[in-house]
């Protein structure tokens, strides 16, 4: 078959709704295109144990310590799902790793903003995983096969994570007036961002175009972002916090909330280097990695060793 | 000191010791030398947190002055904090803490494994669930001991490194006090003495696998019964209790 058959089988196979299999013949570019995506959300998913992990140490009861344990160890179980997902396209691991060191994957820039009271452990479950998931619900219809049935696994853990946020956050609403702070003040620091996270808006958005054609991406960074505006806003008020928003108003013709501007200037930056904790995020990945590399030896060092053995007996 | 006042501080001690290797085990998250145990890390604080909950909630209990586990584990110095000793040791490098998890994980489960048929029920309802956990435990860190000591040259120097310094504190674990002897004799605790041959052969066959020796300096530390710990414990509380005492009146 020409180049041109193959391709159009796939398109063909695409539109038809089935699912793209590891083995399968793809365009080098639908390959090039979920590596990037699939790693990104892999790293995205292990950086963003940080800004959780940051609050382990003063968990400030055993429960609420045991809670926020388990849910950063899902969010690495999330990331080993992915990497795995993204070594069936003839990727490995270690070359994932090298790619987030030098800077070449990104993961999402929301993690490169700082959690600076505890609040924000509710605000990130609630707001930063609540976003991720109106994403990952959609994904769970993206074409590649490993992609969309990982997406399956992850999100019902993800909706578990929103409510424990909201938990934590509405608690915060209802407690002393300091509480009550903390959560109006993790509310305002984390909104944009997680608006932010949906990406640029559609008419700015350069890997749409054959992302939807290939049906990696099902639905547009602008739908995604309204739905999640809209099913949070009544959340917020449901507990007495205001969101951030002064041109926030419910539209009553179009059955949706009319919003704000992002601030784009601020996106950018962020994405590029100037957020608060992007060196230290990648640093401490970076040095965990590093200061392990002897215990991964010794690890390798020893399964030779053993097998040497097996083959003497 | 009362039947009732005995008990307690027995639950502080064994709640103690299990919330303090949660906290060190947690400060591992994030620091994994690989995801996967990253993963396996967190799964053991989780074990330990969970362990410490229900001794402390039944302290609590015993104690009869309306204390929970939060505020029993938030709102106690170190001097009122009775944890084993090994337990608050700072993590090191991972064969530091594969050191201190492994001598203390063969003393668990062996712990565990008598006071399932204590007299107390809910003392043989902790074990029961704890000795699933302490077998497990000590599986990953036996596992990492062999691999560690029998992997590379930096390996086996650093893991028998760690053995040396973790060594002189795990005497502490199996010390007898008023308190101990009293519940052991009730049929209610464990008599921690007799553990010490059991404890000493897993130790020595795990080692000689894992080509590391025993250390021959035995000289070993003591105090933690009565609330005396390394200046380690302090830093660790003052993390750990800073938010909950920032805010005493607020309900998380």
């Amino acid at each position: 078959m020409t180049e041109e058959q193959l391709e159009k089988n796939f398109q063909d196979r695409i539109d038809a709704e089935q699912k793209i299999e590891p083995r399968e013949w793809m365009p080098e570019k639908y390959r090039k295109h979920l590596i990037r995506q699939i790693s990104q959300h892999a790293h995205s998913e292990v950086i963003g144990m940080q800004p959780e992990g940051n609050w382990i140490t003063r968990a400030p009861s055993m429960r609420a310590k045991m809670v926020l344990m388990a849910k950063v160890q899902d969010e690495a179980g999330h990331g080993l799902y992915l990497y795995s997902a993204c070594e069936t396209l003839g990727i490995n691991r270690d070359e994932l790793v090298e790619q987030l060191h030098t800077g070449k994957a990104k993961y999402a820039s929301i993690f490169n903003y700082p959690t600076l009271n505890w609040a924000d452990m509710g605000a990130v479950g609630w707001l930063v995983d609540g976003a991720a998931i109106v994403n990952q619900v959609s994904l769970q219809r993206t074409s590649y096969g490993p992609y969309a049935r990982g997406m399956v696994k992850i999100c019902k853990e993800e909706s578990f994570h929103q409510r424990q946020g909201y938990e934590i956050i509405a608690a915060m609403a209802k407690g002393t007036p300091q509480q009550k702070e903390m959560a109006q003040d993790a509310l305002n620091r984390f909104w944009w961002p997680s608006l932010m996270m949906f990406g640029p808006h559609d008419s700015d958005s350069p890997n749409s175009g054959n992302a939807i054609k290939w049906k990696i991406k099902r639905e547009s960074n602008d739908v995604l972002r309204q739905r999640f505006i809209d099913k949070t806003i009544q959340q917020a008020e449901l507990i007495g916090l205001t969101v951030p928003d002064e041109d926030l108003k419910w539209n009553e013709e179009r059955q949706s909330y009319d919003w704000g501007e992002i601030d784009w200037d601020e996106f950018y930056e962020v994405i590029n280097g100037n957020g608060l904790a992007n060196r230290q995020r990648v640093a401490q990945h970076k040095k965990a990695h590093d200061q392990g590399a002897w215990v991964r030896e010794a690890a390798k060092a020893y399964a030779v060793k053993q097998k040497n053995k097996e083959v003497l007996v | 000191m009362t039947a009732q006042e005995i008990l307690f501080q027995y639950c502080l001690r064994m709640g103690d010791t299990h919330n303090v290797l949660a906290h060190r085990m947690g400060e591992w998250c994030t620091n994994g030398h690989i995801l996967e145990e990253d993963i396996a890390m967190t799964n053991i604080a989780l074990d330990h947190i969970g362990t410490s909950r229900a001794w402390l909630i039944y302290g609590g209990d015993v104690e009869g002055k309306g204390r929970t586990e939060d505020d029993l584990a938030f709102h106690r110095d170190e001097r009122s904090y009775f944890n084993m000793l090994i337990t608050e040791l700072p993590n090191g490098n991972f064969a530091d803490t594969i050191a201190r998890n492994f001598m203390f994980d063969a003393f668990a489960l062996l712990y565990y494994s008598e006071l399932a048929n204590s007299s107390d029920e809910t003392l043989a309802g902790i074990a029961q669930k704890a000795i699933k956990e302490a077998k497990y435990h000590l599986k990953h860190s036996s596992n990492w001991m062999v691999r560690l000591g029998d992997g590379t040259e930096e390996s086996h120097q650093k893991m028998q490194i760690a053995i040396n310094e973790v060594w002189r504190f795990t005497g502490n674990m199996f010390e007898m006090d008023d308190i101990d002897q009293n519940l052991a004799d009730a049929g209610i605790g464990v008599d921690c003495e007799k553990l010490k041959d059991a404890w000493m052969s897993t130790i020595v066959n795990t080692l000689k696998d894992a080509t590391l020796t025993i250390p021959e300096n035995n000289y070993m530390l003591t105090g933690s019964k009565k609330g005396v710990h390394t200046e380690a414990l302090g830093h660790m509380l003052a993390e750990m209790q800073s938010l909950a005492r920032a805010y005493p009146d607020a309900k998380w």
